[in-house]
């Protein structure tokens, strides 16, 4: 069943519509989303910063927000379906590969794993997480409103440079540190025999998650800075013909 | 680049650089364009007195047949190690032990008969019409077959895979039996032999067997992976046979209205 019908030509591209205009419904909807989550990003840095100003202290501090937390980061599966229908001209797979690592992070590590809620790591990768979208979103929102001020520009095309690596850093000290819970409780595992004939072990597969980020961090990351060139520096990048 | 000298015969670029061979050369008339083919002979092209011609680097390829012996090979001698039980898969005490189960045995003749066909297929039977593909396609179509051979063997031949009822097992048997009977590959068009009324419903019969294969081999072993499988092949034999439907429909004014292209009357 190999690429019998594969020619290795790229000509085939039946949809090679360039979206140069979008339409009025597209972007008033694009418009709403962007701000929608620029407003719930700034309401979760809020009451992260009222917890901690008023408590003093990270400990439950994730718990008080992990609701708002998951409704937004769920909500940006849209993102995924923006790409597909084309009114976002970004790569599907991109966009889903980062949506589906921060649904993972919020529901199958933090959520699940009760006991490493109050590590440090944690509040690292909200921190870095919630500066980052409130950017992002923004940037988007003024993109559309075709008044984009310099400074956000900026911003989201440098800071990422810090928060990348940062916010990598908090999620995989946050899985390490599960690890030892799910060894010991077995959560999400299944083991022979049973009728299905499958086995699955989420210890192992968090191991084989967090080896994952050493080739796919690097590819994300500078295909951030490829972006970066382009527009903050006005280089023209060839892309190889594939 | 080195001075290219034109080969009348086939358009392809005689270079003196060996990097450059034939089969890597993709040469057309208009940069975005399509490739001209091997057949295609130069008073024939739509030029005038002078041609240009566009050059480009195909990248490293690798024969078809090749690809296809080695991502059909793996899967036979993978599975069969596993049915064997050699040694480092499973714990020391079954190493090369037999399953009790004769369904066990039935998956294994299955399995490692539709990897020989294909193997015999792809030596005797198989066309080509480009002869050959990019390099990094073996690696890729490699690692999909191997993977998936190794995922779903490990399961059915493990020491503890929990076989279906007997039921299922001969009624599954007789039904995967039924199909390799009636594969027919060659005409396009239903005859005498029932077994040909296929090519009434649906333009890519090739693709409804296999789908059915592997579904039968799922319901014969149980076995999840092996669903999975099958799902992936789905979909993916789903994609070129839709393809080929819109080819056929493009190609023939009076394409029979009734086929789908894998699934009759559904897909």
């Amino acid at each position: 069943m190999a690429s019998m019908e594969e020619d290795g030509s790229v000509e085939e591209k039946d949809n090679n519509n360039k979206k140069r205009t979008k339409s009025a419904i597209a972007v008033a909807w694009l418009t709403f989303y962007n701000i929608a989550m620029t407003a719930g990003w700034l309401v979760l840095a809020m009451a992260m910063m009222r917890f901690y100003i008023q408590k003093g202290t990270h400990k439950g501090l994730y718990k008080s927000i992990s609701r708002t937390l998951k409704f937004f980061q769920t909500v940006a599966l849209v993102e995924v379906g923006h790409c597909a229908i084309g009114i976002v001209r970004t790569s599907v797979i991109v966009t889903g590969v980062q949506v589906c690592s921060r649904i993972f992070m919020v529901w199958f590590i933090t959520n699940s794993i009760k006991q490493i809620q109050n590590e440090e790591s944690v509040i690292l990768f909200l921190v870095v997480w919630t500066l980052t979208e409130i950017t992002r979103y923004s940037f988007y929102t003024f993109n559309l409103l075709n008044h984009l001020p310099y400074f956000i520009k900026w911003a989201r095309y440098n800071m990422f440079i810090i928060m990348y690596p940062l916010g990598v850093a908090g999620e995989l000290l946050t899985i390490y540190a599960a690890l030892p819970f799910v060894r010991k409780t077995g959560m999400l595992s299944m083991r022979l025999p049973n009728k299905y004939n499958i086995s699955f072990d989420y210890y192992y597969f968090l191991i084989i998650v967090m080896l994952s980020y050493i080739p796919l961090f690097p590819q994300l990351f500078f295909h951030m800075l490829r972006q970066r060139r382009k527009v903050l520096l006005g280089e023209i990048i060839v892309e190889k013909d594939e | 680049v080195p001075l290219p000298v034109w080969s009348p015969s086939r358009p392809c670029l005689s270079v003196s650089d060996p990097q450059w061979y034939a089969a890597r050369q993709s040469i057309r008339l208009d940069p975005k364009g399509k490739s001209l083919k091997d057949e295609d002979v130069l008073q024939h092209l739509p030029v005038g007195t002078t041609a240009t011609f566009y050059f480009r680097d195909l990248g490293a390829q690798i024969s078809w047949v090749t690809v296809f012996l080695t991502e059909y090979g793996g899967p036979l001698l993978l599975y069969l190690m596993f049915y064997f039980r050699v040694p480092f898969i499973y714990a020391p005490k079954y190493d090369f032990t037999t399953s009790k189960h004769w369904v066990v045995h039935l998956a294994c003749m299955c399995h490692s008969f539709h990897y020989l066909k294909r193997l015999l297929e792809t030596l005797f039977v198989h066309r080509f019409s480009h002869g050959t593909m990019p390099l990094r396609n073996i690696f890729k179509n490699c690692t999909y077959y191997w993977g998936f051979a190794a995922w779903m063997a490990y399961y059915i031949n493990h020491p503890l895979y929990t076989p279906p009822s007997e039921y299922t097992t001969i009624l599954t048997t007789l039904y995967i039996h039924h199909l390799v009977r009636s594969k027919t590959r060659k005409i396009p068009y239903p005859t005498k032999n029932p077994f040909t009324w296929i090519f009434l419903l649906v333009s890519c019969p090739n693709y409804t067997y296999e789908l059915g294969s592997w579904f039968g081999f799922t319901l014969m072993t149980q076995c999840l992976p092996v669903a999975f499988f099958t799902a992936v092949g789905f979909i993916q034999m789903t994609v070129w046979a839709k393809g080929k439907h819109r080819s056929y429909l493009k190609e023939f004014r009076d394409y029979p209205p009734l086929r789908s292209p894998i699934l009759p009357f559904v897909l």
